[in-house]
């Protein structure tokens, strides 16, 4: 989903960078608090950030024809919310940037807004709502991780395609011809970035359930129902 | 069942990568001479707009020179990554193994 250093033109990179910025912002305020108020819960930010870090590093081949990589943020989301998943967006973001040339200063803005805003959000949002119905925990993270995966890259395709309106059939054309490119070789990615997640996210439960009640990922009775399941 | 999780998520490798065996045999047939397939996305973006004429007007302020290095940072970064879960794993693994002792 990186958006090519130079590749967008004025004004949007200063744009992305300006919507980016306030959740930037309010990431690193949650980090804070995090960090002051739940130092137990601080290796499992570690490993929610490490995992951006492995799965954005690999380059899948899809049914397609092309190589995309899956975003590893759905972790994150449904255990930090949005905020701090866009503080781990900007860290990796700025690796590839810099040691790889892969997305850009300019375009990070733009990135950032996709891969640790848009799809995170949603994600989020998403797993709060399936566990308010009860929707079964692994179903329930793998949708989210799903949909954060998925939803960067519609995303993506949006900021290109308001970049660049086709000179035929504007926006909308143009839009089209993006998704083509990203979404539609993304949609096997996300299911297997879904997969692993949930998957995870029962080692998670496995090794520390008392944490994930803590940062009200679970409640204690789905928890509890969740063991029996296991034993 | 125990292993339910595991046991889906291997099924599900195992259709990807079939999935991306029988497609390649596909794509490798139309392939023409000297013609690569298995680009990455970003980079066929990057190619659609450029066939409109733009031109970016920044570039990265440091490339990899090639091919070698550039895989060399994106296996440092896996490698960073999988680093870090692998320990806190292990940490609370043997933390709890010790607790129910």
């Amino acid at each position: 989903m990186h958006i090519m250093e130079g590749f967008l033109p004025s004004p949007w990179w200063q744009f992305w960078w300006l919507v980016s910025l306030p959740f930037l912002a309010m990431g690193m305020y949650q980090l804070r608090k995090t960090v002051r108020e739940r130092r137990e819960a601080l290796p499992l930010l570690a490993v929610a950030g490490a995992f951006v870090f492995v799965l954005s590093s690999l380059k899948l081949p899809s049914v397609t024809g092309s190589c995309s990589h899956p975003t590893g943020t759905g972790l994150s989301a449904v255990l930090f919310g949005g905020f701090i998943t866009s503080v781990l967006a900007l860290i990796v973001l700025i690796y590839q940037a810099l040691l790889l040339a892969h997305g850009g200063i300019t375009t990070m803005g733009a990135n950032v807004f996709s891969m640790g805003v848009a799809g995170p959000l949603v994600a989020w949002a998403l797993y709060r709502a399936g566990k308010q119905v009860n929707l079964n925990t692994f179903i329930n993270v793998f949708i989210a991780a799903f949909v954060a995966d998925l939803f960067t890259y519609v995303v993506t395709s949006f900021q290109l395609a308001l970049a660049f309106p086709a000179a035929e059939g504007g926006l909308l054309s143009s839009f089209a011809a993006f998704m083509a490119i990203f979404a539609l070789t993304q949609i096997p990615l996300a299911v297997v970035e879904g997969v692993i997640v949930a998957l995870t996210f029962k080692y998670i439960i496995d090794v520390r359930p008392d944490i994930l009640v803590k940062l009200d990922v679970l409640t204690q009775n789905t928890l509890n129902r969740l063991k029996e399941a296991a034993s | 069942m125990k292993y339910k999780a595991e046991i889906i998520a291997g099924i599900v490798i195992v259709v990807f990568v079939a999935i991306f065996l029988i497609t390649n045999m596909s794509v490798q047939k139309s392939l023409g001479e000297g013609e690569e397939s298995w680009a990455g996305a970003d980079a066929q973006a990057e190619e659609f707009i450029s066939e409109s004429g733009y031109e970016p007007w920044f570039s990265p302020l440091w490339e990899p020179p090639s091919g070698e290095i550039e895989s060399l940072f994106f296996s440092l970064q896996a490698a960073i990554g999988a680093l870090i879960i692998g320990y806190f794993f292990g940490y609370y693994g043997a933390k709890r193994q010790k607790a129910a002792d």
